[in-house]
């Protein structure tokens, strides 16, 4: 298990945007402590897995201030990876 | 694997591609800590409930095998961690796979939950690519998207391709091509080929056959004195004659049958015990039958006594029901004409088959108040609506309280999934 024993995958709230033909794009998370963290960027979607939290979805590659972060949209919940 | 020959005849190019491990990869996937255990999934071990469905790599060294039971396994294997299916998460992996094969066609025929046949043909042509090379770029994919790992077979008939998919596993491609088909499957061992079960093996080792060589060098006539029809069909498999087209299906054709079977929480030890939990089965198949808006031609029940010998048998229906009565009676009808109950009875099931939609006109019977059988339908509807407002228990059936021990099955949720047989999809 990981040094903090917490799980790897943790589910987050997310402000999205759906625009008009569907498309979502994840506007900022709200982390498990409450602190909110803005999107700056969205800099890929695609399908992916996440074999480090575990589960499958689309992946966003998301730009917080200077991090690069994946964040899973799995069916209807989010989930991020945790740093460990 | 290109087009071969000249005129309208084009070679296929047919995978198919098997997820490997299916549940226990799925689960595996969503359990990190669990990834270098020995894992398999499997029914509920303290209701003494279940076979294993599933096992991950890990669990294969120690010799667990699919379809044995739970207290077995843990005896090879005490270290086995045994989780129960989640359907709803297999069946979601099932679909976003299909998804992704019908990016390559739109003849993708799949043949239960975790396999699916593919023939990318036109795909292939289009791409400018080789069969092995749009295999590799699938298999990525799936690994990628999905973290699970598939191995696929490509060859030109479905058959051939089924085996190639079971020759190298997990994440692998295997091209059968009508160059190396005779130097690598004919030395195979008969069973290897689809249909040919331990009867069959049994019966062609008793002539002196055992590799699908010397299956596809005796001559069909031969075959066909040994096992009618059949013998024919197992020649062409052999040959690579094959020429069964991939069907078009969607995600509804994946459920050929209905049904459901538990093992008591005690022995039936008589007609009347067996009555109970057959009507607990017979309303959940009815209720899922239902749901699914499917009616079914032939009701077939399995039994399993005290020492594990287990049997089955089957009644073809006068006209196609989706009710839990007529079920129930079908079945009780079936036990009393081909058991004698020297002893009890550990696991019994009843599956509802041949479905046609529940649209399909019906012929009355002449002998029938047809009156009675939409009154009962009415019922049973009702009954359905209460239990999907107030939940399972809320409405039963008196005969079914008459031992609160047997009625403590919920056998809507121990649903299981049969996969579509070879000939109903051609």
């Amino acid at each position: 298990m990981n040094k903090t024993d917490k799980p790897l995958k943790v589910y987050v709230a997310v402000s999205a945007r759906f625009d008009e033909n569907g498309k979502i794009s994840p506007l900022s998370i709200t982390w498990e402590d409450g602190r909110e963290y803005h999107i700056d960027r969205i800099l890929d979607v695609r399908r992916a897995a996440s074999l480090k939290a575990g589960g499958a979805g689309i992946r966003y590659c998301v730009k917080i201030g200077r991090t690069e972060t994946y964040l899973f949209l799995e069916e209807n919940r989010w989930f991020v990876e945790r740093r460990v | 694997m290109a087009a071969e020959g000249g005129g309208t005849f084009m070679e296929r190019t047919i995978f198919h591609i098997d997820m490997n491990s299916c549940y226990a990869s799925i689960e595996c996937l969503h359990r990190p800590e669990l990834r270098d255990k020995p894992v398999a999934v499997g029914g509920d071990v303290e209701k003494r409930r279940g076979i294993i469905l599933a096992k991950n790599e890990h669990a294969k060294k120690y010799n667990i095998k699919t379809g044995e039971v739970l207290w077995q396994a843990k005896q090879k294997c005490p270290e086995l961690v045994i989780l129960p299916p989640r359907f709803d998460l297999y069946i979601r992996f099932s679909r976003l796979a299909r998804e992704i094969y019908a990016e390559y066609s739109n003849q993708v025929e799949s043949f239960g939950i975790d396999e699916a046949w593919v023939d990318v043909t036109g795909t292939q042509k289009l791409m400018e690519l080789g069969g092995e090379e749009l295999a590799h770029e699938i298999r990525n994919r799936i690994k990628f998207e999905l973290g699970v790992t598939v191995s696929i077979g490509v060859s030109f008939n479905k058959i051939f391709a089924k085996l190639g998919s079971d020759y190298k596993k997990p994440d692998a491609v295997t091209v059968f091509t009508r160059k190396n088909f005779r130097e690598i499957i004919w030395p195979l061992p008969a069973s290897d080929l689809l249909y040919v079960g331990p009867a069959t093996k049994r019966k062609l080792k008793g002539y002196g056959i055992v590799t699908i060589g010397q299956i596809a060098q005796t001559p069909p006539e031969t075959l066909q004195k040994w096992f009618g029809k059949w013998g024919l069909v197992l020649s062409s498999f052999a040959n690579g004659l094959d020429t069964s087209p991939v069907a078009r299906t969607g995600e509804d054709a994946l459920i050929k049958s209905v049904g459901n079977s538990t093992t008591a929480p005690r022995d039936l030890v008589d007609e009347e015990d067996a009555s109970i939990i057959f009507w607990m089965l017979a309303e959940s198949v009815a209720e899922r039958l239902r749901e699914g808006g499917f009616m079914c031609r032939t009701v077939q029940i399995s039994l399993r006594d005290n020492e594990l010998f287990s049997f089955e048998r089957q009644v073809r229906l006068p006209t196609p029901t989706f009710l839990a009565s007529e079920l129930h009676a079908a079945a009780m009808r079936l036990l009393r004409a081909h058991y004698n109950w020297r002893r009890p009875l550990r696991s019994i099931g009843i599956r509802g088959t041949d479905l046609v939609p529940a649209t399909t006109p019906v012929q009355l019977n002449m002998f029938e108040n047809p009156e009675r059988q939409i009154r009962r339908a009415r019922l049973e509807m009702a009954m359905d609506d209460i239990r999907r407002r107030f939940g399972h228990y809320a409405i039963g059936r008196a005969g079914t309280y008459v031992d609160p021990t047997l009625t403590q099955v919920n056998a809507k949720d121990d649903h299981t999934i049969h996969p579509v047989g070879y000939f109903k999809a051609v």
